[in-house]
């Protein structure tokens, strides 16, 4: 970074810098078009990187998101040449395509401004396939202990690293062809609920992702899984779920 | 768009299918092989509850499983939602048992 904000534009002008060739999406919900840019290219760069070189270099109206640079918060993903990626963490060597980016807002999600999507429907669906703690005691009561090797337990584990980043949302097409349904992170997330010991009521999980919009309209095919940047395995939490919900169906009819 | 009594109902059917589908082809072979002719297959069928069985249950099976498909390509590829949704799944759903249903009457004449 700090080698980058040395380079103003005059300088890639004379031709020494190499230079990207950057589409970057601009408008609202209303409706906006690719604006191009160039942008000196550095041996270490991310995208972000990029984003950042135009805002503070040629366009400081551009809006975007970002907070923690380092992976950690889920703020800064968007659409790069066509797929989902954490933007922060993303090298411009491994995705560019011929010396040229195309980045754009979040896919399946509505659009605030330029490359700030509005992740409002994500975490909606959040809460909705139950995304918070029940709790089954009280600070009063004795603490349960759960090893790490307890099936549940390492069947949660698998899941809680989620950054809420909504990169699995933006790849999912059963997500882009039915508005309702609740979405890899979400159904992922009720998977380690049902897998917590501590969960005062886990049937109640299964009913919450067994609606029109749950778990049973996954198609399997596992884009979640590919993009997730944290490489966590939302498609077989989901089959998970489905698998539950199956058994649940056989035994008392529900 | 698919609840948990659809999926299971899509799942069941499927499942129920691929024995019926085993086993029409394999007697469809043997059938061809042994050389005998459509008069001879039906003087078989007719009035045999056995195939008025397996293949009305066959029938209802198909008709539910492609209903049910038909209605998730509906809503994710052509964004039907509502009473057309719902139309579409019906229609689809009683018109292929009901073809169905004709084809195993008159096959097994019952
Ligand atoms: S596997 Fe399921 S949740 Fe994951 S992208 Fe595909 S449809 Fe979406
Ligand atoms: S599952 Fe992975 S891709 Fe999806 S929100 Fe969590 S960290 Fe991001
Ligand atoms: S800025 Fe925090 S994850 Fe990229």
């Amino acid at each position: 970074m700090t080698a980058m904000r040395k380079i103003t534009p005059s300088e890639d002008a004379t031709g020494t810098t190499p230079v990207l060739r950057v589409s970057v999406w601009r408008g609202t919900a209303e409706g906006g078009a690719y604006e191009e840019f160039e942008v000196p290219q550095q041996d270490n760069q991310t995208i972000l990187d990029v984003v950042s070189w135009i805002q503070q270099y040629a366009d400081p109206t551009l809006t975007y998101r970002f907070a923690c640079r380092v992976g950690m918060c889920g703020s800064c993903a968007m659409m790069v040449n066509g797929k989902p990626r954490w933007t922060c963490r993303t090298h411009v060597k491994k995705v560019t395509e011929g010396g040229a980016l195309t980045i754009a807002p979040l896919r399946n999600l509505p659009v605030i401004k330029d490359l700030a999507a509005d992740m409002d429907p994500f975490f909606d669906k959040w809460v909705k396939a139950g995304g918070h703690h029940h709790p089954s005691a009280s600070r009063h009561d004795p603490m349960p202990v759960i090893t790490s090797e307890t099936p549940g337990r390492v069947e949660a584990n698998a899941g809680i690293e989620c950054i809420n980043c909504s990169v699995c949302y933006a790849s999912c097409d059963t997500v882009a062809g039915n508005p309702d349904y609740l979405g890899p992170a979400a159904l992922q997330r009720a998977w380690t609920l049902y897998n917590d010991a501590k969960e005062a009521d886990r049937e109640a999980v299964l009913d919450r992702v067994s609606g029109a919009g749950g778990c049973h309209n996954c198609h399997s095919q596992g884009s979640c899984t590919l993009y997730c940047p944290n490489e966590l395995d939302p498609l077989s939490a989901i089959a998970g779920l489905k698998r539950a919900s199956a058994k649940r169906f056989f035994k008392g009819g529900r | 768009m698919l609840d948990m009594r659809l999926y299971m109902a899509q799942r069941l059917s499927a499942m129920a299918m691929g024995p019926f589908v085993l086993v029409h082809i394999a007697v469809m072979i043997y059938a061809i092989q042994g050389g005998l002719s459509a008069s001879e297959i039906l003087s078989r069928t007719q009035g045999s509850v056995f195939w008025f069985l397996f293949y009305g249950l066959f029938v209802v099976a198909a008709g539910l499983h492609g209903a049910i498909g038909l209605r998730v390509i509906a809503h994710e590829m052509l964004g039907l939602k509502g009473w057309s949704l719902g139309a579409i799944t019906w229609g689809f759903g009683i018109g292929v048992i009901y073809m169905g249903a004709r084809a195993v009457m008159a096959v097994t004449g019952l």
